[in-house]
């Protein structure tokens, strides 16, 4: 008997318009992923990974189908609850980092921690353990343009894992970073998935990156063309 | 860290930007609170005016005099219980510079109408009474030259001319010391015998300023005024009669239009204000955009957002403004000895403060409205420029 998928797509569709004219990414997709899996999204430009991201972190919703997650269901969730859900449930990683240029490494990865009733000091403390875990401990007062661009991709996954969210996005996480940076990275995302037992969705453009999943799904014009177990890379 | 720590960071990103708003709200606020307070000084008179009190005075302009027969005739009007007068004696002490509130009245009946403003004891009464060449000094004029009673003090005049010497000057002994019946009650003047100035002075001789009355109750103020102001309908020198209130509030405009000139120089300020603080804004969170959009992704709610973003716009306000109403109340303290004769009173009251908050408070909002919108509707796919 298998677990429950963590997050199902079921018969989810997408679709907008764009200077008159009808777009369909998805029509009916359907996917799962279980609780502690690592999967790659691959796929050529315009594929819908992008969106397919956004809809799995309950950023932008379907014009169709169901998303659940964890046993309840998503993708109708009024936006205030919507947040939420997010807060509690999902960390995003984004390609260009996205921290907050005004505020230091520790400030920046307490951000999330606003949305618990968490006091200050353990704010700060929580904060703190986070930075360690991506090897930042020396860098609190650090603001972002005083760091290498592999530093801040590590104060964004602390910003990710502070709030001890069951699944991470990651939206081309090395895009931005040298070979030997970014697979310093996907090392630490590898290990946040095998020993603190993360889910994590990954789209990549880079091969390299996605064989440190645990299985890559190839998508193309909205649908799963591949799904690979890879035979994932040993950090 | 709180949001009071993000709404700080995110208003001193750029911080000549910062600064340079902080200082034109600064500025707007320092001319509304001395502009404001000159207006509040130079309208205080409508405040202390006695309600059954009228004024009669020339209908030409208050600065026309009157005939001092007409004092008896009001007394005979009926609905007046008292009546005295009073007139400019435009003085000033030693220095034109040392400008004075000085009036030539009747002595008696004026102490009696001012009883419940101006008070005086029974003996400084007496003494003001028996010697024509007396003066009365109010608390505030004393303390200002550190007269005492039983000074001789000359007073000269700028309008008129003493023909018993030649000069200008008039030589008075002060009996006694004004000091205020009430709270708002202003002391800032001189008085002396009217027939002192009317016996000596070359020309207008049996003239006076105006007439100054008390009607039996304020409800008959209108027939009163009405009933005084027929008697002398198409005389040589016609009259108006108004209430002490409406007096007062013409003698402030001789000053200019003190209220329009706040409006006006205040309403120019803060819609220049306005346009720059609120365009600023807006383009502060335009540039934004991605970091809001990451503060939606991360779980804040979007009315969180909202509160942000005015946050700023009202901080802002404030940071400018308190500054601006302090340095004003700085400003009105050294003013006030320098103005003492023309603004009695001036400072930065509670009132002035307080509409000076209110409209930091307006200036916040307004200018943190549109962008605050702007984010609490920013879709975070646009804004994270995914769609």
């Amino acid at each position: 008997m298998t677990a429950p998928d963590l997050i199902r797509l079921s018969g989810v569709a997408k679709r907008f318009t764009k200077a008159g004219q009808g777009i369909t990414i998805f029509d009916h997709l359907d996917m799962g992923i279980g609780r502690g899996d690592f999967v790659a999204i691959m796929g050529p430009s315009g594929s819908g990974k992008t969106t397919l991201l956004n809809l799995l972190g309950g950023i932008d919703q379907p014009t169709g189908g169901e998303i659940w997650f964890d046993g309840a269901r998503i993708d109708r969730l009024p936006e205030g609850r919507l947040a939420d859900w997010r807060a509690n449930n999902v960390g995003f990683i984004f390609q260009f980092y996205n921290l907050m240029p005004t505020l230091t490494a520790l400030r920046n990865v307490e951000l999330p921690l606003l949305l618990t009733p968490l006091g200050r000091a353990e704010r700060r403390q929580r904060a703190e353990i986070a930075l360690r875990i991506v090897g930042l401990s020396d860098r609190l007062g650090h603001y972002p343009r005083e760091m290498s661009g592999g530093q801040q991709q590590r104060v964004a996954i602390a910003r990710a894992i502070v709030s001890d969210p069951k699944m991470l996005l990651c939206d081309e996480p090395t895009g931005d970073l040298d070979r030997g940076t970014a697979d310093e990275i996907l090392r630490m995302l590898q290990l946040l998935n095998r020993e603190m037992g993360k889910t994590i969705v990954m789209v990549t453009h880079d091969p390299e990156a996605a064989r440190y999943a645990g299985r890559i799904l190839h998508l193309d014009k909205g649908r799963f063309v591949e799904n690979e177990l890879a035979g994932a890379r040993v950090s | 860290m709180n949001d009071f720590t993000l709404v700080r960071a995110n208003l001193f990103r750029r911080k000549l930007r910062a600064m340079l708003m902080i200082v034109a709200i600064f500025i707007a606020f320092l001319i509304f609170g001395v502009l404001a307070s000159f207006e509040r000084a130079f309208s205080s008179g409508e405040t202390t005016a006695a309600a059954n009190r009228l004024v009669v005075n020339n209908k030409i302009n208050f600065t026309q005099p009157l005939p001092l027969a007409y004092l008896g005739r009001v007394r005979g009007v009926e609905g007046v219980r008292l009546a005295s007068h009073f007139s400019w004696f435009g003085g000033y002490y030693q220095e034109p510079r040392n400008f004075l509130i000085a009036f030539a009245v009747e002595p008696d009946s004026y102490l009696d109408i001012y009883r419940d403003d101006l008070r005086v004891t029974a003996e400084e009464r007496a003494r003001f009474l028996a010697d024509q060449g007396s003066l009365l000094v109010g608390d505030v004029v004393a303390a200002k030259y550190g007269w005492k009673i039983g000074d001789r003090i000359p007073l000269s005049s700028n309008i008129w001319t003493n023909s018993s010497t030649g000069g200008r000057r008039w030589d008075f002994t002060i009996a006694g010391i004004l000091r205020p019946g009430k709270p708002q009650s202003d002391t800032n003047l001189v008085v002396f015998h009217y027939d002192y100035l009317n016996e000596t002075r070359g020309v207008a001789r049996d003239s006076i300023g105006v007439v100054v009355l008390e009607t039996v109750d304020a409800a008959v103020n209108e027939t009163v005024a009405a009933r005084i102001d027929s008697l002398f309908a198409n005389s040589f020198a016609e009259t108006e009669t108004v209430t002490e209130a409406a007096f007062n509030k013409q003698f402030a405009a001789q000053f200019g239009n003190i209220a329009l000139i706040v409006g006006l120089v205040v309403g120019a300020a803060f819609v220049t204000i306005l346009m720059i603080v609120g365009n600023t804004m807006v383009m502060a969170i335009r540039e934004r955009t991605r970091e809001v959009a990451v503060l939606k992704t991360l779980g804040f709610p979007s009315p969180r957002i909202f509160r942000l973003v005015l946050g700023e716009s009202l901080l802002l306000a404030f940071l400018g403004g308190i500054p601006g109403l302090l340095a004003a109340a700085a400003a009105l303290a050294a003013l006030r000895p320098l103005l003492a004769g023309f603004a009695p009173g001036l400072a930065l009251a509670p009132p002035v403060a307080l509409t000076g908050v209110g409209l930091m408070l307006l200036l916040g909002l307004a200018t943190g409205a549109l962008p605050a919108l702007n984010a609490l509707r920013l879709n975070i796919v646009t804004g994270l420029g995914r769609d």
